[in-house]
Parts: C-alpha cells; structure tokens; sequence
C-alpha cells in the first residue's frame, strides 16, 4: 500500500468516528472534554455553531454518531454523546452575549425560507449572521416545525424549543406565522433574492384496509394526532389502544396514548422487533412504560359495530429472504388475531406532498413526488430555489435537516454573490501535538473502565399521568463526568513519523488493543490479513508508513485504537505523537478554496 | 514508561488461547524500563511464546537476579510463581526451587552484568549440572540499571556515550555456555520477534538447560554510533544461520521446503524444531563445529544468531542425581523428616 496521507480532507476526520458520522459534524470529543471540564457554556457554543439546537438534539436527537462511536467497538454500549449534549445546555450560563449578532450594514439581499422547522431555521441562522434579511413562512402559530408539532413534550419541553429558536428569530429574522403559502409561482413572483423549501413530509401513510371508513371517528393518523395533542386539541384517548407501526411516530404515540388516558395501549407491527425502524431507545421506554409490541402481524380489518370500533383483525406473517436479500412477508396459514380496541393510531410512515407547487413553473419532481435536486447543492431546477430537511429526500430527523440547513446556506450565499455552487468552502482544520512534558498529555488519556451511566428520569407513576411532564431528568455533573470519562478522545489523532523510527517494537507490545505492527507491505487485502491482529474492519482505515530501514512499514489499523496514547508514552524517539485534529465544518459565507 | 495500567478493554476479535487466554491474561504490571528498551520486546516474545504454547500461568516460576534485564519478570506473566534474588545469584536459586519441585517450568531471567560479570560462577554451575530451565541473559553490553558501565560481554572496541572506548576481552556467554554442556544454545535479538519467538518456545519444551543470549539494546546507555549492540549495529551485522520453526505435536505441518533445506528436530515431548538453513553447510547438532563457527564469525565482527546446537536426546539433572519425582511439598513431613530413628539407622549405617 501507498504510505498513507493523513493531511488528505478526510483521513482523520474518519478517525473521529462520532463527528464524521453527525451529519453535521459535531465536534463530539472536543464538547465531551469541555464538559468533564465544567466548561458547560464553551461546550455548549461549540454545539451551537455545529448543530443550532443544542438542548434540543440533546433530548431527541436520533444520534447516528452513537452507534458508530469507537467505544461501541470495545466495549458494550458507545458514550452517552447526545445526553452529554443536554448537560452543557442544562448547566451553561446565560450565553445570549455570545450569540452572533448581525451585521448592522445588511447586504440588501433578501431570503425566504418556508416553513419554521429546523432546516429553515439553521438556513436563517447561517444568512441572518452575514447580513441576509431572512423571511420565515410557516402555518403555525409557533417556530420549530415538527420539533413543536410532534415530538411530545414528555421528551422536549416548549422552553428549550422557546430557547433555542428564539436565539435565531432575534438574529432579525422576520417571522411570518399563520402564514400558509399556497402557491410558489406568487412567492417566486415577490422577486426574492432566493427561496429555502423547509415544509417537511407532512403526510401521514393511510390504512386502507377494510372498515376504516366506516370507523372513522377512532381511528387517527399518528402525525395529525400527535399535532392535536401538541396543541391541546386532543386531550385524552380511550381505554384500549392499537398504535400500527414500527418507527418513532408509533413510539411517541403509544406513549401519548398512555399519558392520555390509554390502560391498554399496544403497538403492532408488520415486521420483526430487530427490524423495526424505531430507535433502539426508543422501544425500550415504550416497553418500559407497559406497552407490548406485537410483532409479524399485518393489519387486514378494523371491526366496528355499526360505525363504533371494536377491534382490529390481523393476518400472522413469516418473513422470507430472497437470493437478494430482499424480505418478502407470507403468511403463515394460522387464524388471524383478532384484538379489541377502541381506537387506532395509524403511524406507518410519512410522505411527502407539495400541493402548493405548481407543476408548471419549472419546478421538476421525480417519479416518487419529490424535487429533482442537486445532493451536493441542495438546488433545484429552479436556479433560485433550494430545498432542505424532510422536503428534500423524504423523512429523516433533525440533525439531518440542519446539515442541509447549513449546505442550502452556503449554497444560496454563493448563488447570490454568483459563484460557483458546486466549489464549496473547505472545512477549518488544525492538527497540534498535545504533548506537555514525559507522560503529559493535555488530554486525559487514562481510559475508563466503567460501563454507559443511565439516564436519570422521573417516577412513571408521575410521569404517566402528566403529558408535558419531561420524563428525563438529565445527568448531573457528577454523573456527567463520569460518562464524559468514558470517550475515548478520537480526535487526540496518533501520528507516525518514519524517519524517527528506530523499530524498537515499544509501540507494538504496549498497545492494549494490539492495533501496530510492522512487517512488509503489500496490498491491502493482504496486509490486512498478516497484521498482529487481522484487520478485519474494512471501513476502518489502515495507517501506512513509508518504507523504514529494516525495508518493513508500520501498519496501523484504526479500528479498535484507544487513543491511549501508551505507543506515544512508549515511543524512545518521539516517533508517535498525539496531535489534536480539530475540524470544523465550513459556514455560509467563506470562501470557498483557489484552483 | 507509562504511569497507568493498560486499560482492560478488548478488542471483540482478540484472539485466544486453547485455555482460552488471551495474550493479556500473559502480561504482568506494566513495565518501568525506559522507553524503547529491548528488554521490554523480550517480556512481549515470553508473552507470545507462553500464549502460544498454551501454558498455564500457574505452572512457571520466573526468577531473575539484579538489573534493568532481572526487573522484567514483574512485566510479563502476573499469574506465575516469581523470585527477585540477589545479584548473580539466581542460578543457585532457580537450581534450588528445580531440585524442589521438577514439576514447574523454570524460566532463569538475567542480564550480561548478572550473569557475566557478578554471577558468572553461578551461571557456570547451572549449565554444567543440567538443570531443566530456560535461561534468558537480556544482553546489552552494560549496566543500564547502574547508569550504562561496560559490562563482561561489551565488545573490545566498543565506544560508551561518552566515546571511550573498552579495552577488555568480552565473554562470550553462547561459547561458554557450548563449552559447559548446555542443551540448548541461542542467540537472537530482541528486535527480531520472528526470530525470537520460536527460539523461545523450543526453549520452554526442551529437556536440561536452555540458554538464550537476547542482544537487548539498552536505549538510554548503550544506543550509540560506536556502540556494538545499538539496534543498527545489531541490525547490519546479525548472521543468522538458520530460521526456526517450532511446532507442537498437535499442529499440522503447513510448510513445505526443498530438500536439504529444513532440518527437522524432534524433543523428549514430540514438539518439533524445524530448522529452516540458512548457512547451508551449519549443523546445530554439531557442539564443537557449533563452537569454531562462533569464534570464525565474531573475529570477522559479525554476531552469529539462530539456534546453534541442539541435542534432542538430553536428559536433566533429576536424572543425573536420581532424585525423587515428586515435589517436595506434595511429600508430607513423615516423609520428608522420617524423625530419630531413621536418622540412627542410617548414621548406624555409615559406622
Ligand atoms: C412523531 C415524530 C417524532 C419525531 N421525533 C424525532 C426525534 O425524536 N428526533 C429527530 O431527530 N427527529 C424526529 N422526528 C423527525 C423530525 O421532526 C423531522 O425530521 C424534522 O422536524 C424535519 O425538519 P424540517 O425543517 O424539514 O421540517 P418540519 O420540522 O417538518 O417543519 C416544516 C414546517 O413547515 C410548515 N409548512 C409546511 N408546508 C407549508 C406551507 N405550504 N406553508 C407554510 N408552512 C408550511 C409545517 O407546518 C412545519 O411547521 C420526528 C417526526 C415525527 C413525525
Ligand atoms: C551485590 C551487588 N553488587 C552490585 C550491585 C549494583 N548493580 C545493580 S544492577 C547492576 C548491573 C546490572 O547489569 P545487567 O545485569 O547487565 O542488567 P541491565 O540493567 O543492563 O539489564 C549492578 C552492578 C548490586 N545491586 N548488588
Ligand atoms: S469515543 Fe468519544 S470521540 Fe470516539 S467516537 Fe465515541 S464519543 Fe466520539
Ligand atoms: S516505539 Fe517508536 S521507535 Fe519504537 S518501533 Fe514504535 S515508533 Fe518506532
Ligand atoms: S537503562 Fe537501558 S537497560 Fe535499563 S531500562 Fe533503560 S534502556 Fe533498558
Ligand atoms: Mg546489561
């Protein structure tokens, strides 16, 4: 193999296992040390410039960065990131004097975001900051979208979207609520510099199956219940409840339904538990909160007597794989199930619906009913338009729609000054040794042994019976230390220098998770197979030094590394050394790098 | 040298031993050398060879005398019997504890001051009474425990950090150790696992006294330009005469070898050396010829490594001695002191 270049954009970012899988690219570790610190406010701002809404994201965040978090590798479950998220909101100071403020000399370009939820939202903040005059639309009475709409309270308290909104709209973001656009040809029309699409997929998937016109009036679609509910509509439900679907909109249903007057709430769902798309957690505080899910059952009949529900038929299913690995679900031939219930909540996904774009403005959409777009730029065939969050390639989450917050952002920035859409501003990156003195570090590199701390809650015997009571509590400093303790620094980067090398093999016999060797090169395949332990890891990069003196290379694989620092500590000639790579993703107006 | 333990945590696909140990579970308290120490790649090869060869901790003692070289057994092996003696002198000691209990694996731990120099005497003894051991000199031409003096192997000519030059005679250890009857003679080098490692292992499953000379090179003292056991210096002039392979009676034979190549060894216990040539005309069964090659190459600067005689039909002091197949602890005390009476009878005897 070629030695390896860890300057190359991507190298050690990689490495960073939990950043480079936010889709905002989270300086997890960096937060995380700030943290332990007590340094909740500076950990907080850190946040804030990455992901907007820090107190939110850390209560509901999906957290794509945990299941791929190194630690998750050596041990049984990755660090608590998202939870550690919510301490530095829970306990930082008033941080309002260090929010941006706009430029008072405003560029006179004008922007128009629709809808309030958060990928408007973070486009808002990123131009509002550079001296954009940013317009909001949005149906509802309040800002946050579906953060407001449908997450239930019990998870996400108004005050912390009231917050952390409110830092954004008091940037001079004008915030034109009740405000329904129902046609994209008149906004076009207004002459606006350029138009940010953030309506989300606001369509719930229907059960057509027998008697759901007849029993109408109990059954629900989840999303449209969840907003009723958000908004004091809907305040109690009956006794025994069916929630179909397996994602978190069924989840936070059953767990409404209980809060809400529901004793039997279940939850049924065509495929597997392991299947199911809901997050892990997530089913676990269903479960624990008294809700079965019932599994491999396909809905086939709403019972009903004369119009009133009284149960719901289902047909038993097996799943089958074929040679492609594509699940086909068959019946197994027993007798349906037949459950009682008084209700049903329907929560089997979510589509997306444009029904005030026209068709005829130049606006294309492909087959599945979604805007043809460029996934780099987010720009649609309409030069001037640009969609993100849920709008752009169908439901995802929050995180997601501000990373397309900030792409969209820098996109209509260079759209307006007329520069190249696709050349993007480089990420700020910065790699300096952390080496204080013989067994010095500037990080704490002694790993912890201790196992993922729990999350404090409330009493469900209280929680269950108030709808807007948070359940969680969130971690003290204490508890947040500890779990802090627990992240094992990957972005403190181990870096070789063959020239310094005299293969003394320190390195190789103290690393505790035996991730260096030397030995000849080869190609990869090969080398990865002759290491002290096989890499088998293939998403996992291998570090390749140059040819050294004995003519072998040092191969390091960076699966499993602790960042410990031991090879470093080890090291008689300085040959590894711990640098910080701190890598921050570009904002809205840099420039983007010379040819 | 680190001041915390290596943390527990695993990677999920670490490998394990038959007992169902991993390398891990062979280490001992993490080590106080200095940083890029060749002693400390020496504890790693006992830890390899150890786990490789299945061997339950409990079944070795490890004993050591004085020196950066004799501190190592607190670095591998944690679960194991240990005696620290005095300088030079575990050779008596080991000798002891063998005569004790024959049914331990002894593993002697020394360097080129304990042994050369200071325990010479002691080491002389133990080859030539055949005691079954393995007997490791971590060899840096120095005492690096005691700030980096000559020791008895540093080569005439040899420079210290200082640039003065050694004007004595060094001792050969591998000659003397041909001379005194060992049965198993080594050298290698602490930088060569691959080398090692096996030498090691072979050692460990062979009948009488084994002995290998580690070329260690002691980083803070002894790293030099100038200096005849710096890793370059080692690196440039390591003459090996052949590669070894050791492999246990339950293993397959994978390799295959062009005639005339591989010798093939076979141990009191049915584990396997297979010799892989690398001086064509060199014979390992050959103690006197073992001897002359030694003494050829060093005159032309080179250091000769391998494993440079074996005999396979040796046998240990419990046989030259006749001495009693039990341990001694598992004999009880009538038996141990049969009391008065028997004394009587025999001193009777002697009348
Ligand atoms: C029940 C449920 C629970 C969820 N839980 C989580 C969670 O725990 N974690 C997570 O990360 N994600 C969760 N999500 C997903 C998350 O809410 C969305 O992915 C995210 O809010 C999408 O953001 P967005 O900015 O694209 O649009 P949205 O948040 O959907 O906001 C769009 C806004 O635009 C408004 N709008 C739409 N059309 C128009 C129009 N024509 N004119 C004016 N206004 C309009 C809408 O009323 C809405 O306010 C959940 C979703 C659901 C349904
Ligand atoms: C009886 C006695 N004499 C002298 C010493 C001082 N002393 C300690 S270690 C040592 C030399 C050790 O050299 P070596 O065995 O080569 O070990 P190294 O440190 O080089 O590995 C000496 C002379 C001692 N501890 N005890
Ligand atoms: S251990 Fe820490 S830095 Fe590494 S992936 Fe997990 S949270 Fe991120
Ligand atoms: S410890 Fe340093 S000098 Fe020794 S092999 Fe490793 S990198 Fe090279
Ligand atoms: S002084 Fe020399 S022999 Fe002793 S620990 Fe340091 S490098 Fe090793
Ligand atoms: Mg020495």
């Amino acid at each position: 193999m070629k030695p390896t270049d860890i300057g190359a954009p991507d190298y050690l970012h990689k490495v960073v296992d939990c950043q480079w899988a936010c889709p905002a690219h989270t300086p997890v570790p960096e937060y995380i040390r700030l943290t332990a610190a007590g340094r909740y406010s500076d950990a907080y701002m850190i946040n804030w410039h990455s992901n907007v809404f820090p107190g939110i994201l850390g209560r509901v965040c999906d957290r794509p960065c945990e299941p791929a978090c190194r630690r998750g590798r050596v041990d049984a479950e990755p660090v608590a990131i998202c939870r550690l998220k919510r301490v530095c909101a829970d306990l930082k100071d008033d941080i309002r004097h260090r929010l941006p403020k706009p430029p008072a000399q405003k560029n006179r370009k004008r922007i128009a975001c629709i809808g309030a939820g958060p990928a408007s939202l973070t486009v808002a903040r990123d131009l509002a900051t550079i001296g954009y005059q940013v317009s909001i639309f949005d149906s509802g009475k309040s800002p946050g979208g579906m953060m407001r709409s449908q997450i239930p309270k019990f998870r996400l308290p108004d005050s912390v979207l009231d917050e952390e909104c409110g830092y954004i709209i008091n940037l001079g973001v004008d915030m034109h609520y009740e405000h329904w656009v129902n046609s994209l040809r008149d906004v076009l029309a207004a002459g606006w510099d350029a138009v940010f699409v953030g309506t989300g997929a606001p369509r719930g998937r229907e059960c057509a199956v027998p008697g759901r016109q007849e029993a109408a009036a109990h059954i629900h679609i989840g999303i449209d219940w969840l907003a009723n509910v958000s908004f004091g509509h809907t305040t109690k439900t009956e006794k025994r409840v069916i929630v179909l679907g397996g994602g978190n909109t069924a989840m936070d249903c059953c767990r409404s339904a209980r809060r809400m007057g529901g004793e039997d709430v279940k939850v049924v769902v065509r495929s597997g538990f392991d299947e199911m798309k809901a997050s892990p957690w997530e089913k676990e505080d269903a479960i624990s909160e008294g809700i079965p899910i019932l599994n491999m059952l396909v809905p086939k009949e709403f019972k009903h007597d004369n119009g009133k529900l009284t149960g719901m038929l289902f047909e038993k299913v097996r799943a089958e794989y074929d040679a492609k690995g594509r699940r086909s679900l068959l019946p197994t031939g027993e007798p349906d199930v037949l459950m009682e219930c008084d209700e049903v909540l329907i929560a089997i996904g979510q589509e997306n619906s444009f029904p005030w774009i026209e068709r005829d403005i130049g606006l294309e959409f492909d087959k599945w009913g979604l805007p043809v777009l460029n996934p780099t730029t987010l720009q649609s065939s309409l030069p001037n338009v640009f969609f993100g969050g849920d709008a752009a390639f169908g439901p995802k989450n929050i995180i997601t729609a501000v990373a397309h917050g900030h792409e969209a952002a820098i996109s209509i920035d260079r759209f307006c000054r007329q520069r190249d859409l696709l050349r993007r501003p480089s990420p700020l990156t910065n790699l300096v040794s952390q080496k204080m003195g013989i067994h010095e570090w500037s990080y704490d590199n002694n790993v912890s042994e201790e196992s993922r701390r729990k999350v404090p809650t409330k009493t469900l015997d209280k929680t269950l019976l108030d709808i807007k009571l948070e359940l969680e509590i969130g971690f003290d400093p204490f508890l947040a230390c500890a779990e802090a303790d627990r992240c094992l620094n990957c972005d403190i980067a181990t870096v070789f220098t063959d020239k310094a090398c005299i293969e003394c093999d320190a390195c190789v016999d103290i690393c505790p998770t035996e991730c260096i060797s030397f030995t000849a090169n080869g190609e990869e395949d090969d080398l990865r197979g002759r290491l002290k332990v096989p890499a088998k890891n293939r998403d996992q990069a291998l570090y390749v030094s140059d040819t050294l003196k004995t003519g072998r290379v040092m191969v390091k694989d960076e699966n499993i590394c602790l960042h410990c620092g031991m090879c470093a500590e080890r090291c008689p000639t300085g040959a590894w050394d711990m640098r910080k790579y701190f890598y921050k993703t570009a904002a809205a107006g840099a420039e983007a790098p010379r040819k | 040298m680190t001041y915390f333990a290596k943390p527990k945590l695993l990677r999920p696909d670490t490998p394990k031993n038959a007992l169902g140990y991993t390398r891990r579970d062979y280490e001992g308290a993490i080590s106080s050398l200095c940083a890029g120490c060749g002693h400390d790649s020496i504890s790693a090869a006992v830890v390899q060879a150890c786990f490789d060869l299945d061997v339950e901790p409990h079944r070795v003692a490890k004993l050591s005398g004085i020196g950066c070289s004799s501190k190592t057994p607190d670095y591998f092996l944690g679960n194991s019997h240990g005696f620290n003696t005095t300088h030079g002198r575990m050779p008596s000691v080991l000798t002891g504890a063998a005569l004790a209990n024959r049914d331990l694996i002894y593993l002697g731990v020394s360097g080129d001051g304990d042994s050369a120099s200071i325990g010479i005497g002691q080491f002389a003894h133990a080859m030539r009474r055949g005691v079954n051991m393995t007997y490791i000199v971590e060899n840096n031409g120095v005492y690096g425990l005691t700030k980096g003096q000559f020791s008895a192997t540093a080569d005439k000519g040899s420079k210290n950090k200082r640039g003065v030059v050694n004007t004595d005679s060094p001792i050969d250890l591998v000659a003397l150790a041909l001379q005194l009857g060992a049965t198993y003679v080594a050298r290698s080098f602490s930088g060569d696992k691959e080398q090692l490692i096996p030498l090691i292992k072979g050692a460990l499953r062979h009948r009488g006294p084994a002995f290998i000379d580690v070329i260690s090179p002691c980083v803070t003292f002894n790293n030099h330009a100038g200096s005849t056991k710096s890793y370059d210096y080692v690196r440039e002039h390591n003459d090996a005469v052949n590669r070894l392979d050791f492999i246990l009676p339950r293993d397959q034979i994978e390799a295959s070898y062009a005639p005339g190549e591989l010798r093939r060894v076979v141990q009191h216990d049915g584990s396997i050396l297979l010799l892989r040539k690398v001086k064509t005309d060199y014979d390992p069964a050959d103690r006197v010829g073992a001897m002359n090659h030694l003494q050829e190459r060093h005159a032309l600067g080179e250091i000769v490594t391998g494993l440079l005689f074996v005999d396979s039909t040796s046998e240990s002091m419990h046989r030259h001695l006749n001495t009693v197949e039990k341990p001694l602890n598992q004999l009880g005390d009538a038996y141990l002191c049969p009391g008065n009476s028997a004394l009587e009878a025999l001193n009777a005897s002697l009348r």
